[in-house]
């Protein structure tokens, strides 16, 4: 594979004046792909993407193929498609910037999954909180419909697809697949048991497949180029390019369109290396259940986990990087403090135990904490693993068993001395904090 | 039908207007219902409506949700309080989200959240008196890149410092124009729920693609003559005019 290292795909429009207007995605090339794929038949059409090796982006990283073929062997009845906007995995951020610049990618590979599967109806699920984003795609979704791409007779063949711009409100664990169709049915958005799958039973008990905006972003490139011009880029287990997401203590954060397979070293890099004058403490390479890792770990493949399987977490290809102010105590506790808003109450390991977990964490935090404490925490850990409902719960136990495991100490200092005295906040600030505040006239800042 | 807020509970409640939930809102709402195969689906772009036009999810609002879906109270209440975006107490002019997760809080999401809340003399969850500012510490708010960040109406407020969220909220508290950094000029927390609930305006075309750090890999490869060769998102002749595309 001779890729260059950052490959622009489904950033390639991104820097184009008004890149989210339909015109401009077809100057890119745009709706040339669905114009493919509705010439061939859906086992051809999956068979285009089971070659090009494409695999889920914010799952299990199933094969994308294999997730259509089990929903189109369901039978010929109504099918959904739902793509999940939801981005409430603790350190994503890659859909917010990808529904901004260019939702027509998502509105296109919506129609080519939809006719792939078999479904007549999709459902855009966006988080409510980014406001922009969910406009982007309501007018993209409007200009496709008078385009004629969609509707009764989508790009004038004799097939009907319809797309419905659906904003949540609020709630992580409602980007979990079973989450979100429960609150598309207009209920809380708690998950449900597995089996039945959606693919066999999902939205309103019929063959569903939820499938994440990148994953469906990428499949107009696919199809316009074909299988094997997708999978000359990433590695064997895992095909194509991604979006990275590098952020924390860097000189340069943002996102970074490259294959799949490129290690945290080489993001780092592109984001320019830690902040001047300071040096790397530890990272992170995706929310739920990722490790902490240091310094040893920097040629690390990404997605985590995709150089030895083809599992890796979900999320997986955000990086956060933070420096020597850190202190991992404050990191960990405000995990743990989002993880015990965020549960939704189903079960009680993950409801008890993530209470539990940030009193003790907080009490640490605040040089309050008791001997024995990372004991107990440790314990209650235990208490939870591999008893919760979903894997929300392991996630968190994974992050603090992890820290714990590396930073010790700094845990063990919480019986004595508050978090900040050893690693006071204005430190890790990335502005001047104590600055005299100015009037209203004294220029300008991220907004006008 | 007009329906009488008589389901408002305790004395103890201060004040709160009447609902302004009339004949047009119904309307409206059941045209959101007709957007679903099954209606409860609307549900929650439902609560959003509700919000834009009492700026919280009042009680007649769940009771005229659930006589349109055909469900209890108690179960549209169920959905309401489930939802962190929902409010059960009217929000304030402008909703102030201060994004509380790990990375943000340290590069200085704390200082910026204590600041705020001495500035406001508000907590987590409250309004000002005069009704100008509600604040909530959100959970991330996944703008990691664009850290510390604060979230207005739901727009994002990127790169905050202590020094530029006084500003912002001197300038929202006389009426000034603000404009977020990525997105279309504050109108306000209820223009902004009437959107999510799928009654869209007409700012779409505001503001920038995706924001400067969204954009380093693609300059990054620009400058570097990295391009994906086949790629088919390259542009084609003709897009050269799009400059004055509106
Ligand atoms: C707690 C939890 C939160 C999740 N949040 C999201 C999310 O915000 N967005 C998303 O696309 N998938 C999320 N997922 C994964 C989904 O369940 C699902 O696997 C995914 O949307 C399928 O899309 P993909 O197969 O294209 O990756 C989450 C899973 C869990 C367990």
């Amino acid at each position: 594979m001779n890729a260059t290292p950052l490959t622009p795909i489904l950033s390639a429009s991104w820097g184009a004046p008004y890149s989210w207007r339909l015109e401009t995605y077809r100057g890119f090339g745009g709706y040339t792909g669905v114009l493919r794929a509705l010439q061939l038949t859906p086992d051809q059409l999956i068979g285009v993407v089971q070659t090009s090796g494409l695999r889920d982006r914010d799952g299990a990283r199933f094969l994308t193929s294999d997730k259509w073929s089990a929903a189109l062997d369901s039978g010929t009845g109504v099918k959904y498609l739902v793509i999940d906007c939801a981005e409430s995995e603790p350190n994503a951020c890659k859909d917010v910037p990808l529904l901004l610049a260019s939702p027509h990618l998502v509105i296109e590979g919506a129609i080519i999954a939809a006719y792939a599967i078999g479904a007549h109806q999709v459902f855009i699920c966006i988080r409510g909180e980014a406001l922009h984003a969910v406009r982007r795609v309501q007018q993209g979704v409007a200009e496709a419909y008078r385009a004629g791409y969609l509707g009764e007779r989508a790009l004038g063949v004799n097939y009907r697809i319809d797309i419905t711009v659906h904003a949540g409100a609020g709630s992580y664990i409602r980007g979990e697949e079973t989450a979100l169709l429960n609150s598309l049915l207009g209920r809380a958005g708690r998950p449900s048991s597995q089996p039945p799958y959606p693919v066999s039973s999902g939205l309103y008990g019929e063959p569903t497949v939820v499938s994440n905006c990148e994953t469906i972003a990428a499949l107009p490139a696919i199809v316009s180029q074909g299988g094997e011009w997708y999978a000359q880029f990433g590695t064997a287990n895992s095909r194509g390019t991604t979006v990275y997401s590098v952020s924390g203590h860097v000189q340069f954060p943002g996102q970074f369109e490259a294959p799949c397979g490129t290690t945290v070293r080489a993001l780092l890099e592109f984001a320019g290396g830690i902040r001047e004058g300071h040096k790397l403490k530890f990272f992170t390479a995706g929310g739920l259940s990722t490790p902490l890792f240091t310094e040893e770990q920097l040629d690390m493949p990404l997605p985590y986990g995709s150089a030895t399987t083809a599992k890796a977490v979900p999320g997986g290809n955000a990086l956060q990087f933070f420096d020597e102010t850190t202190s991992v105590l404050r990191v960990t506790r405000r995990w743990m403090e989002c993880y015990a808003a965020e549960s939704c109450g189903k079960c009680s390991p993950c409801r008890e135990g993530s209470w539990w977990l940030s009193q003790l964490l907080s009490g640490l935090a605040e040089g309050r904490g008791q001997e024995g404490d990372v004991e107990r925490i440790l314990d209650i850990c235990d208490g939870i693993s591999g008893r919760a409902f979903c894997p929300l719960a392991d996630g968190f136990v994974g992050c603090v068993t992890g820290a714990i495991r590396q930073f010790r100490s700094e845990f063990e200092v919480g019986y004595r001395r508050a978090a900040n005295e050893l690693f006071p906040e204005e430190q890790s600030a990335v502005f001047a904090w104590n600055e005299s505040v100015p009037t209203a006239k004294s220029g300008n800042g991220g907004f006008r | 039908m007009t329906i009488s807020d008589t389901a408002r509970g305790g004395a103890a409640m201060p004040p709160i207007a009447a609902s302004q939930i009339d004949e047009h809102s119904i309307a409206e709402l059941r045209e959101l219902m007709s957007r679903y195969p099954e209606a409860r689906s609307a549900l929650i772009p439902m609560l959003h409506l509700v919000h834009s036009v009492d700026g919280y999810v009042s009680d007649t609002g769940v009771q005229v949700c659930a006589e349109l879906l055909g469900i209890t109270s108690a179960e549209v209440l169920e959905v309401a309080t489930f939802y962190t975006m929902f409010k059960r107490r009217p929000a304030g002019k402008h909703h102030i989200a201060v994004c509380r997760s790990a990375l943000c809080a340290v590069l200085g999401g704390d200082i910026i959240w204590d600041e705020i809340q001495k500035k406001l003399a508000i907590a987590d969850g409250e309004t000002t008196p005069n009704g100008m500012f509600s604040l909530e510490g959100m959970q991330c708010a996944a703008a990691c890149d664009f850290a510390p960040v604060v979230s207005v109406d739901w727009e994002f407020m990127d790169n905050m410092s202590v020094q530029q969220v006084t500003m912002l909220l001197d300038m929202l508290d006389a009426g000034q124009q603000v404009y977020p950094t990525r997105g279309a000029m504050l109108t306000g927390f209820r223009a902004a729920h009437r959107v999510l609930a799928g009654f869209p305006d007409e700012f779409a075309d505001a503001g920038a693609s995706a924001g400067e750090a969204s954009m380093r890999g693609v300059r990054t490869a620009a400058i570097n003559g990295w391009t994906t060769s086949a790629a088919p998102l390259q542009p084609s002749v003709g897009s050269q005019q799009l400059g004055v595309l509106r």
